[in-house]
């Protein structure tokens, strides 16, 4: 899935396409692509019964060996989450997950401390492989260090060394438990509390891993961080949690993907990602998402509701770019809390969704201090019944002086049968700020595919060269490889079946 | 003798570019082609001109294949294949190139880009490599330099914020780039002011061989200064109403078309 540079070029090709006649039948193409990551990974697996309850968290806890604080922290979390209601506000329309009827613990055996990875389970390579993820290759190629979590346990972090020479610590969020407890404490649930939402309490409750990265004062890390996500088990719920920390004046791209194998029924994610950008550093953070949408009837597929945040301190800049092309419901407003003075806050973000797929993502800039600045860039593409809606909040606070915000959000429809909404919430408590918005839906041009097709491009290639274009302020975020790789994605949900 | 025939029969097919045979074609339900006829062959350059809303642009819309248009009698020879019976990128790929009257914009698609996966699908349609990098890009510098386009157009947005005169630059340097049989060029002029007129008609003509050939449409006789073409026709309600030299255009020009058309009635009447 990760492409060296040598694949640059072959973006520009398109292979093995059928032509299509009208466009009728190039929807009923798209709305029947295949998802190609649904393969499921036979490994023993330690898991724990199903259900929640104090029992199983404690399980979870001794399971990771947690100290006192940790076990605190999560049963803390557990008693508030069992007073909470379920979320009903998003426009989305879903059978609710049973919550005793989950997996909250799924951990690949062995359960291991790699070191090379000849120590790797062989299926477990086996799913790198058809993940696209050769850690060799990634180690030499594209100077990406992974760190790899298959349903909940982190199991293999590359580069390690390398960054450690640097002081900056790259490691799955159990090992950060044992290993940097004081980080840990100080950091967690400062940006997304405990108390923040339903799924938020839940993923404080039972999250059973996740990756942790901390970036020392004035240190710019020099390559890209990366972590993949996958849930392999069945009726497994997937909470992952992800604390990044950039001191002063350091810099970190991180980028996570995520897959999950074709299930009938629906699985659940729930991931809280926090990050903290101290005084005049910088963070990027970018996503791709493909998690498995379901079948093309509405059948199976991820539940995806996110909680990420990022707390800006004075000249420090958090961006989120978002690829996001899988989850049969995505549910995510990544942020960012501008809390020190001209900081400065970005969300790029492409969302497509087709057949049955549902999406109510967006963004919220919340502006605390003096001369922020946001901007949020959102793409969303719906084809076939699929719906899909931006909710944005900026909210300007009365201290946050010559704040300013800039949202575009276009939407783009192929076909009759899908939906666009726009629900931008905006709050200025500062007559010295500036917000504005834009909003634009499209459908995608008859006449732009035609001129296309006049040059000599298939139906198929003229789609994906006008969507890429559409998508370009958000994919041009990217990290190079990870651009080649999203571009690959969006043909590959946009396509029938990739050669 | 057996040789002789085939040598005929080669030349004849080496000259053959496209023929239209009694073409009617409508859009919802309005006829707008008539009957249309009209043969042309490689080397020619042929000039068609008419009122507005005589179907001018139809006629260009349907030989590229475009399919809100309903053919409903006649036939299109193209190089020998039945072109009504081609999809539009087949078309394209055989040698038929539209430069457009309005040339569509692409937001975030750039020229290069656009083109070289125009360039690379039809290749790979034929069993070619892809275009190397380098050469593409000496083509691209090549062909922008016969139309003087400024090579950051190149790089921008196909179409996107370009000028009406750069947009129709563009299509010529596309055209270049693609190096068609037969080139349609849909008002190429309107737009242009007498320099870029003047660099578009080199352009034009630095591409003409004797195996390609272009059907011109346009509303001035200006273009036919630079472009000469070898035969003039007239469209009007849909059909080819009188054809003749290049002169026929500076007619035109002087005295309108009421005269044809009274001629007609005349005729009919
Ligand atoms: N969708 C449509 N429905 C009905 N009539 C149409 C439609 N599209 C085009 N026409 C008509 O077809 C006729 C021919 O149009 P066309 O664009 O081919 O003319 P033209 O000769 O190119 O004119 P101009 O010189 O103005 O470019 C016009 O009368 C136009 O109104
Ligand atoms: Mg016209």
């Amino acid at each position: 899935m990760l492409q060296g540079l040598a694949d640059v070029e072959k973006v520009f090709q398109y292979k093995g396409m059928k032509e299509m006649q009208t466009e009728d039948e190039l929807i009923e193409e798209i709305t029947n692509s295949e998802y190609k990551y649904g393969f499921y990974t036979e490994m023993d697996s330690d898991q724990a019964p199903k259900g929640l309850s104090e029992v199983i968290i404690r399980f979870i806890s001794a399971k990771k060996n947690e100290p006192q604080w940790m076990l605190d922290y999560r049963l803390n979390a557990y008693r508030i989450w069992e007073k909470m209601e379920e979320p009903e506000w998003a426009h989305l329309g879903y059978e609710k997950p049973d919550f005793q009827d989950l997996h909250y613990y799924s951990a690949p055996k062995p359960k291991v401390q790699l070191d090379s990875l000849d120590e790797v389970d062989h299926e477990l390579l086996e799913t790198f492989k058809k993940l696209g993820i050769s850690i060799e290759e990634q180690e030499r190629l594209t100077g990406v260090a992974v760190d790899v979590v298959i349903d909940s346990v982190s199991v293999a972090t590359s580069f390690k060394k390398k960054l450690g020479e640097l002081g900056i610590i790259f490691c799955s969020f159990s090992e950060a438990v044992q290993e940097h407890p004081e980080l840990v404490q100080k950091y967690l649930g400062t940006v997304v509390p405990t108390t923040d939402n339903f799924y938020s309490a839940l993923n404080s409750a039972v999250f059973t891993d996740g990756s942790f990265c901390y970036i020392p004062k004035g240190k710019k890390c020099p390559m890209e961080l990366s972590t993949y996500f996958r849930i392999n088990e069945a009726n497994t719920g997937q909470f992952e949690r992800t604390l990044v920390i950039a001191d002063e004046g350091s810099y970190v791209s991180y980028l996570e993907g995520c897959t999950a194998p074709m299930r009938d029924e629906n699985q659940l994610h729930a991931a809280v990602v926090e990050l903290v950008a101290l005084d005049n550093a910088e963070i990027k953070y970018s996503t791709i998402q493909n998690w498995y949408p379901g079948s093309k009837e509405g059948k199976g597929g991820i539940y995806n509701f996110v909680t990420k945040r990022g707390l800006c301190m004075e000249n420090s800049k958090i961006s989120w770019t978002q690829v996001e092309t899988g989850s049969a419901v995505t549910w995510k407003y990544p942020g960012c809390i501008l809390k020190g003075n001209n900081s400065i806050g970005e969300f790029y973000s492409v969302a497509v969704t087709s057949n049955h797929q549902q999406a109510d993502t967006g963004s919220k800039m919340i502006h605390l201090g003096k001369n922020t600045k946001s901007t949020i860039i959102s793409k969303g593409i719906s084809a076939g019944q699929a719906q899909n809606s931006y909710r944005g909040l900026v909210k300007i606070a009365k201290g946050a002086a010559n704040a300013r915000n800039f949202t575009q959000c276009d939407s783009l429809l192929m076909g009759n049968n899908c939906g666009a909404h726009t629900f931008p919430y905006i709050e200025v408590s500062n007559q010295s700020s500036k917000v504005e918005h834009e909003a634009t839906t499209s459908k995608i041009g008859e006449d732009q595919i035609f001129y296309c097709k006049q040059r000599g491009m298939d139906e198929t290639t003229a789609i994906n060269l006008i969507v890429n274009g559409y998508c370009k302020e958000v994919l041009n975020q990217l990290p190079m490889e990870f651009a080649v790789e999203a571009q690959k994605l969006l043909e590959i949900s946009l396509e029938g079946s990739v050669g | 003798m057996d040789k002789k025939i085939k040598g005929i029969e080669f030349l004849i097919a080496l000259f053959r570019m496209i023929k239209i045979k009694n073409l009617h074609a409508s859009i919802e339900g309005t006829e707008i082609l008539r009957g249309i006829n009209l043969e042309v062959k490689a080397g020619e350059v042929h000039a068609i001109m008419g009122p507005n809303g005589s179907g001018k642009s139809t006629l260009a819309s349907v030989l590229a294949g475009r399919d809100e248009y309903e053919v409903t009698e006649g036939s299109v020879d193209f190089l020998d294949e039945d072109l009504l019976d081609m999809e539009p990128e087949d078309r394209s790929r055989a040698g038929l190139f539209l430069a457009f009257q309005y040339p569509v914009e692409i937001p975030g698609v750039s020229n290069i880009n656009f083109l070289k996966t125009a360039i690379n699908e039809a290749r790979e349609k034929r069993g070619e490599d892809p275009m190397a990098a380098k050469d593409f890009l000496k083509r691209v510098k090549e062909k922008s330099k016969l139309v003087e386009l400024d090579g950051r157009l190149a790089n921008r947005s196909v179409n996107e914020g370009f000028s009406g005169g750069e947009k129709k630059r563009n299509e010529i340097f596309q055209m270049a780039m693609l190096d068609p049989k037969l080139s349609v060029l849909d008002e190429t002029d309107s737009g242009l002011d007498i320099d870029a007129l003047r660099i578009v008609a080199n352009g034009v003509n630095e591409l003409k061989t004797k195996d390609n050939a272009s059907i011109v449409i346009t509303h001035y006789q200006r273009l036919l200064d630079y472009i000469v073409p070898d035969y003039v026709h007239v469209l009007y309600k849909g059909k080819i109403v009188k054809t003749g030299p290049k002169e026929l255009a500076l007619e035109l020009e002087e005295k309108g078309y009421e005269w044809i058309f009274k001629e007609l009635e005349a005729v009919s009447a």
